[in-house]
């Protein structure tokens, strides 16, 4: 395609002069302004922080299972490993490392399981199934799941 | 004296800007006065070179997409009253190349709409007569039909500014749509299409089109469901694959 020239009037700017050039007109457009996308785009409105925030959690689930297998290894090791391993896990960075992390770790789940209903458009009788019918069991078999984890910990503690 | 309100509108001319600059005006602040009635009396009374797309005033066509204090609304739905006592600034769509003032280049959109094929694909070029289908029928699929293709769901996307290649909210959405349609047979060969990561993949589901919707069709919800449809549709190809074979034989 060519792209004729246009009979180059002077540019003004509002902030810079120095990338002044002669609009180029292609066959079927004029010259247009393609706006730059700023790094920090996501700071402009809370949705796009919470959504960035959301992407970081699997960096949690991440970390979260990286821990969990160095902690089987550690008590498959025995011992000495493993009072080591209870001793890094007790240090205050890495307690609070992982409130942190478990933070990201519910925001993780809650996002995801409200997520569910918007996937899965169930219909009975003509009518679409509440979110909440699809969300709803999620929750609860997450709280029971949590309930009989923190059972088995408080009868061995 | 009468109310007035400032509005500060983007203003941007191929032939002697080199980027986008702000110029404020004055207007009635009326009750009854959307962003698009403010926009006429400018250009009627104040400056004839203020450039902006309207059609309709009532919401179907889908022209009048700006952006209004940083979100993408319909500039015959956002009333002047609901940001007194301004001023209120009007910007052009995001994500997409500026051409004048207030109006944004949209090639790109109706490409990537044509590449979904949003039409009923059906067999050997369908048959004659009617298509029966019932209420039940017509359910699944009207909330994605009610699509006016206004953009603002594209300029409420980060990733369609990010990823000038990705497919999509509304194009997605209408996919989806055809998809849900009883007397549509083109799902396979849609699904070839948005398979891809520029496809529904592309989508991490920011959620925003669904928010900025004029016309509640949901589209982040329509991506999803493409995307469960589209990970059962590969889960069966890897454990059937002689059952793939035989429905692409048919077809």
């Amino acid at each position: 395609m060519s792209a004729g020239q246009s009979s180059a009037p002077t540019l003004r700017s509002g902030t810079d002069q120095s990338h002044a050039q002669t609009p180029i007109y292609t066959e079927f457009h004029p010259r247009w302004y393609r706006p730059q996308i700023s790094t920090y785009w996501w700071l402009g409105k809370w949705a796009y922080v919470k959504f960035i925030l959301r992407e970081l959690t699997s960096v949690a689930v991440a970390w979260t299972v990286a821990l969990l297998l160095l902690q089987i290894l550690e008590v498959s090791r025995g011992g000495e490993h493993y009072a080591r391993f209870e001793n890094l896990m007790s240090s205050p960075w890495m307690i609070v490392l992982n409130i942190v992390a478990f933070a990201f770790l519910l925001m993780h789940s809650i996002t995801w399981f409200n997520l569910a209903p918007k996937a899965m458009a169930v219909r009975v009788r003509g009518k679409r199934v509440p979110a909440l019918m699809i969300s709803g069991p999620q929750y609860v078999a997450w709280i029971v799941v949590s309930a009989i984890v923190f059972i088995i910990i408080a009868s061995r503690v | 004296m009468a109310k007035t309100i400032t509005l500060e509108v983007t203003r941007y001319s191929p032939e002697h800007d080199l980027e986008p600059h702000f110029q404020s005006y004055e207007v009635p602040l009326k009750e009854e006065w959307v962003i698009l009635d403010a926009l006429n009396y400018i250009k009627d009374r104040i400056d004839g070179t203020l450039t902006f797309r309207w059609s309709c005033r009532m919401g179907i066509c889908g022209s009048c997409g700006y952006t209004i204090n940083n979100e993408p609304k319909l500039g015959c739905a956002t009333f002047l009253t609901q940001y007194a006592p301004g001023p209120i600034r009007i910007e052009p769509l995001r994500n997409f190349p500026i051409v004048r003032d207030l109006v944004v280049e949209i090639t790109e959109f109706l490409e990537k709409l044509k590449k979904v094929r949003p039409w009923l694909i059906h067999e050997n070029g369908g048959g004659s007569g009617e298509y029966l289908q019932t209420p039940d029928q017509l359910e699944e699929f009207r909330q994605y039909s009610m699509c006016i293709n206004c953009l603002l769901c594209y300029s409420a996307c980060p990733i369609s500014g990010l990823d000038p290649i990705f497919v999509g909210p509304a194009a997605l959405a209408l996919a989806h749509r055809y998809n849900k349609d009883s007397r549509d047979q083109g799902s396979a060969e849609r699904m070839a299409v948005l398979s891809h990561p520029d496809g529904i993949w592309g989508c991490t589901f920011v959620g925003e089109c669904t928010k900025v919707c004029p016309k509640h069709v949901d589209p982040a919800g329509a991506i999803q469901q493409y995307k469960l449809a589209g990970a059962l549709d590969g889960l069966k190809q890897f454990l059937m694959p002689w059952g793939q074979k035989r429905e692409a034989q048919k077809r």
